[in-house]
């Protein structure tokens, strides 16, 4: 018998174009979630950014850039995406291996923030939601985290196993926005 | 009758519909209303109790009478408003309510026996024989009575849910609602600018006013183009705000496209809008009421702004020979409009006396009013009683006006209560009643084109001051019409006969009188008594003139009778369309474990658990029955090696120094003891001492364990553990997250499972450094992962865990190798059956209403800490030995049939609710022991080991005389798990 072989959590269901919006699964590298201890969030922050060139970032706001982005990610933690986190900042903070957590899509395209608008319950207009803010909220019925890629372009994560209902989701909601034309 | 060169119709565009059954063509442009009266169809519909006939009353979505059904089959759609109605090619209408035809309606005998039918007749009649009232009375008045009816059957049609956010919502477009974009759009402020109506404009395109010189549906055309080229306005028709929420949050329905017409794949048919706006201004205009007089309710009897709206909109004169009534100089602008079109105006009756009428051909009749109208399906005569006595007048259509009520609804819908102004004779919205929100122009009694204008715009001028935006400079007022409103109130005309309030439920002005007689005098008393103001009308047409008729009857002013509550929706919505995008596999998300495509092309019927889908048994050929397979399945982990997806199972990883202190508070026994590289069964209590959840904790390092829940309890455990952190304990130092998703995780349970593994582990294991209950890292292939010695089947068993991506991998490698060993997969079948066996326990046992003492596990709760839900544990109810018990159950004799839900009786006794000891919680057939067996409740359960008793299913009719016995059938000493 050969070796484990991996399979992404959205193979078979996407990409998808409809109109003029494409949703694509994108493999991020690895996903750490940091939970920084008691008073350590500033040790922590600067133990990432020594190590990986970006600090923690605030509350709905993400760091760093494409290939190794800290996204803000609920109460005292964020999620590292791309390299594997360093170990001198697990001295300051819980860190969890979370790479195989997350279906990770980009939806983008000119209509992307009208698909948006039928999934997520949050003002994601460009005025309030600039390039790099990120939320943790519902689309459609699920969690998960929505952060601003780009004036087009959004980072779309939701748990590994609804993967197949995110497609769904986006699906109609892609009709619904290009049916109208 | 189309008038020639009237309306905003295109006439080049002709469109074939059918309206029962007989076919006509109308324009682009045209509602079902305006198509159907310009070929002088009046009657459209029954009404609702009586079935009265009726035609059109209004040119809005405040329609009472004109419901219509459209679509066939699956499709057919019920109580659409004629008047909201587009037409478009191949368009079937069908009137609701009435049988055989609408112009013979078999049920319009109601209409004869109306004495019997009034407001609180039935329920005080039909009381006798008691229970008749619910098995035969009400269904057939329900079925009498009515509108139009659903299908049945899932509406093919999609809708949707959306969210708009904006700095102001702009809730109408007259001429207050274009003032006010118009306004806000220049400066720069982020505009939402909704209109119920397929057009923008409102009254200015129903009526002949002139706006800056320009006629109005042109100045509205121009103001509509002009914040079109506005990039921060946002334009929607055929959309209407339906209610009013906290936070500045607004509901709206949006129908995209035409009502019922065909429309592009994945499109949908409405979109159900929460609008989170920072600023609203309110613009609904206002809704003309009737006048009641007996036998107000004629086909051809409308308001005045609608014939006017029928004519100046539509080109459209609702009959050929028209009379206009009213109580005010808005109304005699209906006889203007039309002879100006060429119709013939009857006369024009104001029952005013002192009256200044405009330049008309027609007799005009101050201090006179119609007292009554003949036509049972058309009106054919009106009778006028004027100062020098009473004349019929031959007419087809009368356009009536009793005044405008401002739309103040949706100000209402936090519990504000508008106020009366005695000089409109009206209400109108009290400032403040939603937080937020403004109102301007003919909601807020600005009944003047000029006026409504100016109220917009500084309604809008106000909103950006708020916001912090400046009104760009020099922008000047369009100038319009600025005629007074004149009015003198007149809400029913003296007479015997019956006279219409609420066209929609059949109530009238003696409905009303009746109420306050029999002491019903509190206006929401008097609602309920008469159904006046019910329904999906919410008394639009209707409320006013009820009320001021309760005060009159009553002895009191309208002020202090007030109104009735507005409720949301403003107009009706459909249940598709509040629950659009849940349906089918939209309802819920589904969640997948990486095992689910192979499950599935194994031929598992899945289960849902939760969210998750996990399969319930593995069919092979020749196997024509589940328990089939879930024997053979029982069979591979008992005699050989099983594989069961338990990813499923809630994973929570913890760290930090606090990790053990938490655990040790959230368990009722101890994990701070716990050796690292060791997994320990723990307990979880509710506050109120009931058990919540069980699972096992790993220690993967000193500040490092991993958690595992129940599969549908997962959520709520993690809740629970934020709670007691953030709130109970939150001088702990620890971290926690869900790692469910990063861990694909497979039971591999039987006799031969160390030998499967061996196998495929990079560095085998033996009972020495993987004894039961140990757990560490593992590879397989250099993919590190997990593995633990924990069982729920009492075998021999293991768990292992890889990254996500490679479970669909591994799952298959495990399989393939169980079944060369003469084992294979198993689904939640067997994995029940084996937990039962073994007495452990699921969700099915602690379902909420058992205590740890119930379950046999009192001595878990350790003595020398404490945890959440100890003390409420120790109370004396829940530690009595009468408490119903966990016990095992097996047929006495071997082959009766034992049930979950079934309860538990001494034998002898009737098998009554009141003599019921207990109950079954789990119950299998046993392939291990060739015999049913069950878990169950008993009372003083313990003390009874070895008792016969009998147990009875009273759903299936399932009776069984059972031994009581220890819970655990199988293996009781735990030898194959250790092995």
């Amino acid at each position: 018998m050969g070796e484990l072989v991996g399979t992404s959590p959205c193979a078979g269901v996407l990409p998808l174009t409809i109109g003029d919006v494409q949703a694509v699964e994108v493999e991020l590298g690895h996903l750490t979630s940091i939970a920084p201890f008691a008073g350590q969030a500033t040790a922590a922050s600067v133990a990432l950014e020594a190590a990986h060139g970006m600090p923690l970032p605030k509350a709905n706001c993400t760091t760093g850039k494409e290939g190794a982005r800290a996204i803000w990610f609920g109460r005292d933690m964020a999620l590292l995406a791309g390299p594997t986190c360093d170990p001198a900042v697990a001295k300051h903070a819980a860190l969890t291996d979370q790479s195989d957590a997350w279906a990770a899509v980009t939806l983008s395209g000119p209509s992307a923030e009208d698909v948006l608008a039928r999934l997520v319950p949050v003002d994601l207009r460009s005025v309030s939601f600039k390039r790099g803010h990120t939320a943790r909220t519902l689309l459609k019925h699920m969690n998960g985290s929505v952060t601003r890629l780009g004036p087009e372009s959004f980072l779309i994560l939701v748990f590994r196993s609804m993967a197949r209902t995110l497609a769904h989701d986006l699906k109609e909601a892609m009709e619904a926005v290009a049916a109208r034309g | 009758m189309r008038i020639d060169g009237k309306g905003l119709i295109d006439r080049a565009q002709p469109l074939r519909f059918q309206f029962e059954g007989i076919g006509h063509t109308g324009f682009e442009g045209d509602t079902l209303a305006s198509a159907l009266l310009a070929k002088g169809v009046r009657l459209m519909g029954r009404s609702f109790k009586y079935h009265r006939p009726r035609g059109v009353l209004t040119a809005g979505s405040e329609e009472p009478n004109a419901l219509v059904t459209i679509g066939r089959g699956a499709a057919q759609e019920p109580n659409v408003r004629a008047t909201m109605l587009e037409i478009y090619d191949g368009l079937d209408a069908r009137a609701q309510n009435a049988w055989p035809s609408l112009r013979a309606d078999a049920m319009a005998i109601n209409d004869v026996a109306w004495p019997f039918l009034g407001a609180g007749f039935y329920y005080k009649t039909f009381m006798w024989p008691r229970g008749f009232w619910e098995r035969l009375y009400e269904p057939l008045i329900r079925r009498a009575a009515g509108l139009g009816a659903l299908s049945g059957a899932h509406h093919p049609d999609r809708s949707e849910k959306a969210y708009a956010f904006c700095d102001l919502l702009v809730i109408g477009s007259g001429p207050a609602g274009l003032a006010a974009a118009l306004t806000a759009g220049r400066a720069g402020a982020d505009v939402l600018l909704v209109e119920e109506d397929s057009l923008f404009g409102g009254r200015l395109n129903a009526e002949t006013f002139e706006v800056d010189g320009l006629a109005g549906p042109d100045w509205a055309a121009q103001t509509v183009a002009e914040l079109r080229d506005m990039e921060n306005v946002r334009l929607m028709t055929r959309t209407c705000v339906v209610g009013a929420y906290d936070h500045g949050t607004y509901a709206a329905v949006e129908r995209v496209g035409p009502h019922g017409a065909r429309r592009p794949e994945g499109g949908v048919a409405e979109t159900f809008w929460r609008i989170v706006a920072k600023r609203a201004i309110l613009a609904a205009g206002a809704i003309e009421r009737p006048v009641a007089f007996e036998n107000n309710d004629r086909p051809g009897i409308m308001t005045a702004s609608a014939v006017r709206a029928y004519l100046n909109r539509w080109g459209v004169a609702s009959g050929q020979r028209v009379a206009v009534f009213g109580n005010n100089d808005d109304a005699h602008r209906t006889a203007v409009d039309l002879e100006a079109a060429g119709v013939e105006v009857a006369a024009l009756i104001d029952s005013r006396a002192e009256i200044a009428p405009p330049d008309l051909n027609c007799p005009v009749y101050a201090g006179a009013m119609v007292t009554g109208s003949a036509g049972r399906l058309g009106l054919k005569r009106i009778s006028v009683k004027t100062g020098r006595g009473n004349k019929d007048i031959e007419v087809d259509c009368l356009a009536m006006s009793g005044g405008w009520n401002p739309t103040v609804h949706l100000t209402c819908h936090m519990n504000g209560r508008p106020t009366w102004r005695a000089d409109i004779a009206s209400f109108v919205p009290t400032p403040g009643s939603i937080p937020g929100l403004v109102t301007a122009g003919a909601c807020n009694g600005d009944f003047s084109t000029q006026a409504c204008l100016k109220a917009g715009a500084e309604a809008a001028a106000a909103v950006l001051k708020d916001l912090g935006l400046k009104a760009s400079g020099g922008a000047r007022l369009a100038e319009a019409e600025d005629s007074p409103y004149r009015i003198a109130p007149l809400w029913a005309v003296p007479g015997t006969g019956r006279a219409w309030l609420d066209f929609q439920n059949d109530v009238t002005v003696k409905d009303v009188k009746q109420a306050a007689v029999e002491n019903f005098r509190s206006v929401e008393h008097m609602k309920r008594y008469t159904t006046q103001g019910m329904a999906t009308d919410q008394g639009k047409n209707s409320n006013v003139a009820a009320l001021a008729l309760l005060a009159d009857a009553t002895g009191r002013g309208i002020p202090e009778t007030g109104t009735t509550t507005f409720r949301p929706p403003f107009s009706p919505v459909s249940l598709a369309t509040f629950g659009a995008g849940a349906q089918g596999i939209g309802f819920a998300p589904q969640r997948l474990t990486t095992s689910h495509g192979e499950s599935i092309a194994r031929g598992a019927p899945m289960i849902e658990a939760g969210l998750w889908y996990r399969p319930s048994y593995f069919p092979q050929k020749g196997e024509t029955h589940w328990r089939q397979s879930c024997d053979r399945e029982v069979g591979y982990v008992r005699k050989a090696v099983g594989v069961c997806d338990v990813s499923t199972l809630g994973k929570i990883d913890l760290q930090g120094p606090g990790a053990a202190e938490l655990l040790d508070f959230v368990y009722t026994n101890t994990f701070s003891t716990l050796k690292v590289g060791r997994v320990r069964y723990g307990l979880m209590l509710r506050e109120d001492g009931f058990v919540m959840d069980d699972g096992t904790t790993a220690r993967l390092g000193d500040q490092h364990y991993v958690m595992t829940t129940t599969t549908a309890a997962a959520g709520a455990v993690m809740r629970h553990l934020y709670f007691v952190h953030q709130a109970l304990c939150p001088h702990l130092d620890v971290r926690f997250t869900s790692v469910t998703e990063q861990w694909a995780q497979f039971a591999v349970a039987g006799p031969k499972s160390r030998e499967l593994l061996n196998g495929l582990l990079d560095q085998p294991v033996d009972n020495e450094t993987w004894p039961f209950m140990a757990c560490g890292d593992m590879a397989i292939g250099g993919i590190p992962g997990r593995l633990f010695r924990i069982s729920f089947s009492g075998e021999h068993a293991y768990e292992v865990a890889v990254p996500a991506r490679y479970g669909e991998s591994l799952f298959k490698r495990l399989v393939a190798r169980a079944e060369a060993m003469g084992g294979g997969a198993y689904g939640m079948e067997a994995l029940n059956v084996l937990r039962i066996e073994k007495g452990h326990i699921t969700h099915a046992e602690i379902h909420g209403r058992t205590t740890a003492f119930d379950i046999g596990f009192a001595r878990m709760l350790s003595a020398k800490k404490d945890c959440i839900g100890k003390t409420m544990a120790a109370r004396e109810g829940l530690v009595d030995p009468g408490r119903e018990r966990l016990v095992g159950l097996k047929p006495v004799g071997g082959d009766s049939v034992l049930s979950a839900g079934a309860h538990l009786f001494d034998t002898g006794v009737a098998m009554t609710r009141e003599t019921s000891l207990g109950y079954t919680t789990s119950a299998v057939f046993s392939p291990t022991l060739g015999h049913h067996i069950a878990l169950g409740f008993l009372q003083r359960g313990p003390e009874r080991m070895g008792e016969v008793i009998r147990c009875f299913d009273h759903m299936r009719g399932l009776e069984a005389e059972v031994e009581v016995c220890p819970p655990v059938f199988v293996d009781p000493d735990g030898g194959r798990t250790r092995g």
